[in-house]
């Protein structure tokens, strides 16, 4: 079975490298690329797999979740710039995919025993998304 | 595995009629549907890419390559257009099952090989309550 929790975030970031061009960035991130950076109000999708407990009929305590959510995602990243405040980030683009992944990194070790991590997806916008099934999938 | 989905929209209308049928039957099949002078929809497209993160870049694809793509291949011809005028759809009922269909279809045969992420999955929306998925998606 899966189970899904919803979360949101509101940060800032910029899709550069200094490595590069203006020009360079400019035709690869488009308006992304602008170095002061710009924001957006993150919605997270977490959804793990497992079986409903017995007894109490559940597969994670929802409260549980929103609490390791809360730790690991948005008290770190809410109203951050992440390029400056958030690592890796100031040495890894924090594209969508990349934020993404980041992401089922910090959660994923809250998920061995009991319900597994399954996918994170992560909305930039209300026209853009990434599902991040792990590196095994 | 990792998949960026990115969202377009587009309005049409249609009329759901299918040439075998008797307009009776078509009646009774198709009911609003088949109101002789069509109706509309806003329309919401789905289209999902998978491949690698790119090393350098960060992103599996260029959204302005993948806009451009979708614009070609899809939104200039459907966007404001009447679906029944299409050559597509000259033989075939525009129904959101034949239209996700052709869609899928069009963005293959438009799609650009080499370091280009695979598409994955095209879904549509016809209205917030029904959602149409490409046959050839993996989940």
């Amino acid at each position: 079975m899966l189970i899904t929790r919803k979360a949101e975030f509101s940060s800032s970031h910029a899709c550069y490298r200094s490595d590069w061009s203006d020009e360079r960035n400019r035709e690869v991130y488009g308006l992304k690329a602008n170095p002061h950076g710009h924001g957006h109000n993150y919605v997270l999708e977490v959804t793990l797999e497992g079986d409903p407990d017995p007894i109490t009929g559940m597969v994670l305590d929802l409260k549980d979740l929103k609490d390791i959510l809360n730790r690991e995602v948005v008290e770190p990243f809410d109203h951050r710039f992440l390029n400056h405040e958030i690592r890796p980030f100031d040495t890894v683009v924090p594209t969508a995919e990349n934020i993404t992944i980041e992401i089922w990194r910090r959660l994923e070790p809250n998920f061995r025993k009991g319900a597994r991590l399954h996918q994170v997806r992560l909305w930039e916008t209300d026209d853009l998304y990434v599902d991040y099934f792990g590196e095994s999938a | 595995m990792i998949r960026i989905t990115r969202r377009y929209r587009f309005a049409a209308s249609h009329r759901l009629h299918a040439a075998e049928l008797s307009d009776k039957a078509n009646q009774d099949l198709y009911g609003k549907c088949n109101n002789p002078f069509g109706h509309g929809h806003n329309y919401i497209l789905d289209v999902s890419v998978k491949g690698p993160v790119q090393k350098d870049s960060g992103l599996v694809v260029r959204l302005s390559e993948l806009d451009a793509l979708v614009r070609s291949s899809v939104l200039n011809e459907f966007d404001q257009s009447n679906l029944n005028d299409a050559a597509a759809f000259v033989a075939r009922v525009p129904t959101t099952e034949n239209l996700v269909t052709e869609i899928e279809q069009r963005l293959r045969a438009a799609w650009p090989g080499g370091e280009w992420p695979q598409l994955d999955r095209v879904q549509i929306r016809e209205t917030p309550r029904n959602l149409f998925t490409s046959s050839g998606a993996s989940v």
